[in-house]
């Protein structure tokens, strides 16, 4: 035996958690239809056993969008084969799971451009008109 | 050792986006085991926060509760030292010795006298007990709390032998521990049992401490709620299989295998609570009841006392054979005091065994 790799460790496929999950997104999805209401549920606080969240990300499936946020480690974002449902799965700087949401909602909350961003990209903008005389700034000399 | 930038303030300093403030609340919400609805309402309280000034006392402990706190992955220990909190003193953790070290603690006291918290591993020799049990610069434990506890606004008794007096305390208890909440007086006391507790649950209580700036709602035993308020049992994945009366029997037999459930190994599951189904451990890894071995119920009163850890519950503490024969070796090497003392003990839990088997006990739950 080489490596821990090769000691034979069953692990069953799925404990039966993945299913209840599914509903509530499914309740949630509902909701957001009828009403616009979003809804964010933390797997971290699921009692998962091993392979219940594979089984539920594998039913969710792969959509046809997927987005990367670099702010105090990656952030993946996309959104499964169900629309209206997002995975949102926040790492720290070493690559290690912080959080995993199932967002459903229209767009994740992180994608949108924060309101004081807002505010404060007005000023940023003006500050680059005001010092940018010329229109091609980086035009290159011939 | 000034901390009167805000938290937000000081985020933006170090070039942090309003999108990862956002996520490191997020994390935060979840490691406070509060629901993600809550992260706006985190981020504006954090937005305003001020570092509070934290004093870590070690006393009789085996520094597992810090190794603890060092492999919290959310937020990670620089994050929690440098930005969450300003940790003043601790002396596993900080780079100053000596007379130096002891200076830095004096320091934080007076400067942020009635503001700072104090964070304590490990239980203490009482005041009746001989202070030179454990000393630090020559200053006791007790002294060295009563001193500290003085200036503080609350304080976080980490670990089971500091919230309750853990395995220095167990029987026979040679050095007379205590637990901190019981020298605490009138200061607020947080006890965070475990052994050693869950890394997630020692930051959250803290970041809860800093976003809300008030102690958290706890239980009976001082435990916050949020991390202790359900049991083991209730959050098992393997508690559909108690459902359906699928017990291994054996760590080797077919039961065990398959994943069923561990009540009859020995599991504390069903009389402890702690946070351990849903954090796990090693950065969200696996947690023990998962790796197929039953919970010992570390984050419980003596639980060091409460009999074999692999009886099932039904079975009274005490009433097993390593006891007997734990009581008779003593008892001959000191005179058979200790185990006419255990066997007192013996029958007295005898008399007042109340046997639950598993129907009736699912019948309570």
């Amino acid at each position: 035996m080489s490596s821990l790799q090769d000691i034979p460790v069953h692990v069953a496929a799925e404990w039966g958690n993945a299913l209840p999950v599914l509903h509530e997104i499914r309740h949630a999805l509902e909701r957001l239809a009828e009403t616009g209401e979003a809804r964010v549920i933390d797997l971290n606080a699921m009692p998962f056993g091993p392979g219940d969240e594979d089984r539920l990300l594998g039913l969710l499936g792969q959509g046809e969008i997927e987005a990367r946020l670099d702010a105090l480690g990656v952030t993946q974002i996309r959104e499964t084969a169900v629309p209206g449902v997002w995975l949102v799965d926040h790492r720290n700087a070493d690559g290690e799971r912080l959080v995993l949401h199932v967002e459903i909602a229209e767009v994740p909350a992180i994608l949108r451009t924060q309101a004081e961003d807002l505010r404060d990209a007005v000023a940023a903008l003006d500050a680059r008109l005001a010092t940018g005389a010329s229109p091609f700034p980086h035009r290159p000399d011939n | 050792m000034a901390h009167h930038k805000t938290l937000g303030e000081s985020l933006r300093a170090h070039g942090v986006s309003r999108r990862g403030f956002l996520k490191f609340c997020a994390a935060t919400a979840s490691m406070m085991a509060l629901p993600p609805t809550m992260t706006p309402a985190i981020a504006a309280a954090l937005e305003q926060a001020r570092r509070p000034s934290v004093i870590w006392l070690s006393f009789q402990e085996c520094t597992g509760c810090t190794e603890s706190l060092t492999r919290s992955h959310s937020p990670t220990v620089e994050d929690l030292i440098l930005d969450v909190i300003s940790l003043d003193y601790h002396h596993t953790l900080q780079a100053a010795s000596g007379e130096a070290a002891e200076h830095a603690r004096e320091v934080a006291m007076r400067e942020n006298f009635g503001n700072y918290l104090v964070v304590v591993d490990g239980s203490l020799p009482g005041p009746d007990s001989n202070p030179g049990y454990s000393t630090i610069a020559g200053i006791s434990n007790y002294q060295m709390l009563m001193e500290t506890l003085e200036g503080a606004a609350a304080v976080v008794a980490v670990g089971t032998c500091a919230a309750f007096g853990g395995l220095p305390q167990a029987n026979p208890n040679p050095t007379g521990a205590v637990a901190v909440q019981t020298l605490a007086g009138d200061k607020p006391v947080i006890n965070v049992p475990g052994c050693p507790p869950v890394p997630m649950v020692i930051t959250g209580v803290l970041a809860q401490y800093l976003t809300f700036g008030k102690l958290p709602e706890m239980d009976q035993y001082n435990r916050p709620l949020a991390f202790f308020g359900q049991s083991i049992h209730d959050r098992c994945y393997r508690r559909p299989f108690y459902d359906k009366g699928l017990f291994a029997e054996t760590f080797d037999d077919e039961g065990a295998r398959a994943g069923w459930c561990l009540y009859r190994l020995g599991c504390k599951g069903p009389s402890t609570y702690n946070a351990c189904a849903t954090m796990r451990w090693n950065a969200g890894t696996s947690w023990p009841v998962e790796a197929g071995h039953p919970c010992l119920g570390c984050s419980e009163p003596k639980f060091w006392d409460a009999g074999g850890f692999y009886d099932a519950l039904s079975v009274p503490p005490g009433d097993t054979g390593s006891t007997l024969l734990a009581a008779g070796v003593s008892g001959a090497i000191i005179g058979g005091a200790a185990a006419a003392l255990a066997k007192r003990r013996q029958k007295a839990d005898l008399a007042e065994r109340q046997p639950v088997k598993i129907d009736e006990l699912e019948q309570k739950l």
